[in-house]
């Protein structure tokens, strides 16, 4: 019980609430099923790329590179499935493992030379994204597939809205759903998982990681595969939403994603984090953005009130852990 | 065992012959650089001895030497830094090492908690094996530590400096948890230069020096002096400090000094050339108190005066205005700045008085203000340009020392000063101490060891619960008076 209240998600999941009970009272229509699968579809994208960030934020490091491994793996996808054809199925494998595998050149950069993980990542971004740019002239990709374009489509969960629509729960949301299962399985009941936390909670320090026995080049290369892997995923799930592919849609979206775990309660100093703190991370940041426009509030106060909620998320975290240090002395009543 | 070991030509170990019995409590003492480090990694599997040497375990020779094959031999060592994993839970840490170890890939909580209850039994402790490890005090993180090591078959234990961090209380309760393990037979090996504590639990000595072994004794044969003498070649005597007769306008005078929370109703006064110790356990407000008189944790209520004027001292600026300078109790995350340069932690206080009349700095005035402070308080250094941290912990103490007294304070707050460097190092800060006091400046030490202000100070006050309890000075100020007042209260809430 004493432990339900002392965690961040218990808190976060106070302030959707809350948020959520504001909106639905300026606007009915946010609180009705359709609304509810519109966002978990549309969201899933972020919310692929938020258990990859997750990991690696856990893992004491930070990776700007996402954004652009899951443009190129979503590029090259599409350029397969429209010249060669395929299915699917061929579809994800190819995007995770072009994912997986540009990955594994952030994982070799901050294990084996030891740069430093934010400016390796902001070079392989920039490289990652220059080349595909350069190779591709920035076309974008406009006529998917049929099956495709039909994949995207399937409901899970049929209903019948009230005016003749049908909405549901979407094969895409399946695929979030999949990997928050996947991801909280890894990090919660794997070695390698554990050893994540342990090395975030370490610092820079990989000694005691060491000395424990983990495989700490393995645990590198697993964080950084495995979020170029979600990224490629991802990509896949931003060319069924969209059913265009542009080399410019995704690039930009990195922060936005980070802040969505941070609010999760993940800390930039590694460590700390969960894929349930992460979930409600992401759903805050579509309730806020989808409540604004529903209340007919202009786009940009979207990106105010992101800001301040992370600065107030910080700032308590901050404080609490302060009260934790601060040591406080029962002064003598009277002097014996 | 009988081993030699050298470094790229650097012998660092000399035909050294050293046994530890079964069962037994031994203690490896030796200054900073003696060998102890060394000697610990070739009996763990770390390092290999030079050809020559040879390693018995219960008769049977060692042939090649590994770390896990120590592990399996039934060694474990604990290191000084305790290698935990701060962000995960107790149960994990005392169990994923077993877990790496057979090769396992899925880990199951109920596995963990029956793996960590199993070794906290075993122990003899009960420790929150649910709580996150960073919310655990040292004492207890050092329990942890012990559980993991204790997840096989141990027979010799081997500890790197385990008390350092710990409270007197913290420290009795380890070695409780140590001669409970001697009598299921487990040998434990002490790594250790805090002298009283070799005496309290080692049966046996072994004493090292510049990588030779000095001998092995009973600690009923020696005494403080005779141990310090052996570890360092040399003898360290002391004369006690007599009280200073007060002048008739003290340097600083404190009436009343209260924050709710640290401390209350302190008032005292420092004179010109006076060492006033301050003690008590952790937690007695010693250290809030010399936070106070620094800016850093202003008090709420009371008055200081410096020079017979009143101070105001509700900013580090202000304190150093006033002519204060304080030497934080934990150097590395104080005081220092670790990756760079002797010389620019050295200047960090001093920038402003080296500026030329166009507000630059003056970088041959520099140079030599660094050479002459660093002289001075001979810190040894291969250049002045070496990143800080790769300094030895007696050194960085000087610097820190150097670049607070570089100020030219008026008063001078050491909180721990010696806190973790050798017993010759020790002796040196406590003449650079003396001197200064004798060049008329007023120097407040906090501590936790006795013996190091009755060699220093003049007077000193006992704290607890955030109220001045007793003063000693002149000859009622024996080690054992001032032992009684810290520990008197505590005993009675225990």
């Amino acid at each position: 019980m004493k432990r339900i209240f002392r965690s961040s998600e218990t808190y976060l999941l106070l302030v959707i609430v809350a948020f959520s009970a504001v909106i639905a009272c300026i606007n009915p229509n946010f609180l009705t099923l359709e609304n509810g699968f519109d966002l978990l579809k549309s969201y899933s994208f972020m919310g692929i790329m938020a258990a990859g960030v997750l990991v690696v934020l856990i893992s004491g490091g930070m990776d700007m590179s996402f954004a652009a491994v899951a443009t190129v793996a979503e590029y090259v996808m599409a350029l397969v499935a429209t010249r060669l054809g395929g299915n699917i199925l061929s579809s994800f494998l190819i995007a995770s493992a072009i994912g997986a595998a540009l990955g594994l050149v952030n994982a070799v950069l901050v294990y084996r030379f030891r740069i430093p993980t934010v400016i390796a990542t902001i070079a392989t971004m920039n490289v990652f994204y220059g080349v595909l740019i350069m190779v591709t002239g920035g076309k974008w990709i406009y006529t998917l597939p049929d099956w495709f374009r039909s994949f995207a489509g399937i409901n899970v969960l049929s209903l019948d809205g009230p005016n003749g629509s049908t909405y549901g729960l979407s094969i895409v949301t399946v695929v979030w759903i999949a990997v928050i299962i996947l991801s909280s399985f890894i990090l919660r009941h794997t070695v390698v998982g554990r050893g994540v936390y342990a090395m975030g909670g370490c610092g820079s320090d990989r000694g005691p990681v060491e000395r424990a026995g983990f495989d700490v080049r393995g645990i590198h290369l697993f964080i950084y595969a495995y979020m170029g892997f979600l990224a490629g995923v991802a990509g896949v799930v931003q060319a069924l939403l969209v059913q265009t592919v542009a080399p410019n849609s995704i690039v930009g979206k990195e922060l936005s994603v980070i802040a969505a775990v941070i609010l999760g309660g993940a800390s930039i100093a590694g460590g700390t984090g969960s894929v349930a703190g992460t979930v409600l991370g992401v759903a805050l940041i579509a309730i806020m953005n989808n409540g604004l426009t529903l209340m007919r509030i202009p786009s940009y106060w979207y990106d105010v009130l992101v800001g301040g909620v992370i600065i107030i998320s910080v700032v308590i975290n901050a404080l609490q852990a302060r009260r934790k240090h601060r040591k406080v002395i029962e002064i003598e009543r009277s002097k014996a | 065992m009988r081993v030699s070991k050298s470094f790229s030509g650097v012998q660092v170990l000399k035909d050294v012959e050293f046994d530890v019995r079964d069962g037994e409590i031994h203690c490896l003492a030796g200054e900073n650089g003696s060998g102890k480090s060394t000697l610990v990694k070739i009996i763990s599997g770390v390092y290999q001895p030079d050809p020559g040497g040879r390693i018995e375990l219960r008769g049977a020779p060692v042939r090649r030497n590994s770390s896990i094959g120590a592990i399996h031999r039934g060694i474990q060592v604990i290191y000084q830094d305790l290698s935990l994993f701060p962000t995960i839970s107790v149960a994990e840490n005392i169990a994923i090492g077993q877990m790496i170890a057979e090769g396992d890939r899925l880990v199951g909580a109920g596995a963990i908690r029956t793996l960590a209850k199993r070794a906290t039994d075993r122990i003899g402790v009960s420790l929150p094996l649910d709580e996150r490890l960073g919310n655990l005090s040292m004492a207890d993180q050092q329990l942890v530590a012990i559980c993991r090591a204790f997840m096989g078959e141990v027979k010799l234990l081997i500890m790197d400096e385990p008390t350092t961090a710990l409270t007197r209380k913290e420290v009795d309760s380890l070695f409780g948890v140590v001669k409970d393990l001697q009598r299921s037979g487990t040998a434990t090996l002490f790594i250790s230069h805090k002298l009283d504590e070799v005496f309290d639990i080692a049966e046996r000595v072994t004493i090292l020096r510049d990588g030779v072994k000095v001998g092995t004794y009973d600690p009923a044969e020696l005494d403080d002096d005779k141990l310090s003498f052996l570890m360092t070649g040399k003898s360290l005597t002391f004369e006690p400090v007599s009280p200073v007769s007060p002048g008739s306008a003290p340097l600083l005078r404190a009436e009343g000094l209260s924050k709710p929370g640290n401390f209350a109703d302190v008032s005292f006064r420092l004179d010109r050339g006076e060492v006033l110790g301050i003690t008590g356990l952790l937690g007695s407000g010693r250290t809030e108190l010399a936070l106070a008189l620094f800016g850093l944790n202003p008090a709420e209520e009371g008055r200081i005066e410096i020079e017979g004027r009143p101070a105001k001292l509700r900013s580090v600026r202000s304190a150093m205005g006033c002519g204060i300078a304080y030497v934080p109790e934990n150097r590395l995350v104080q005081g220092l700045v670790l990756h760079q340069s002797v010389a620019k932690n050295f200047l960090l206080t001093v920038l402003r008085s080296l500026r030329t009349r166009f507000g630059l700095i003056d970088s041959r005035r520099q140079a030599a203000e660094v050479g002459r402070w660093m002289g001075e308080l001979k810190v040894k250094a291969p250049s002045f340009d070496a990143p800080i941290e790769t300094l030895s912990g007696g050194n960085q103490q000087r610097v820190v020392l150097a670049k607070w007294i570089a100020t030219g304070p008026k008063i001078l707050i050491l909180d721990g000063p010696t806190v973790g460097i050798d017993i010759a190092a020790k002796s040196e800060i406590y003449s650079t101490i003396r001197r200064l006091a004798a060049g008329g400046m007023g120097i407040i030490i906090i501590s936790d060891e006795v013996n190091e202000l009755m060699r220093t100070c003049n007077r000193i006050i006992v704290m607890r619960r955030g109220r001045f309890m007793e003063e000693f000075s002149g000859s009622g100020m024996t080690a054992e008076a001032v032992a009684r007042a810290v520990a008197g209260e505590s005993e009675a809430i225990a």
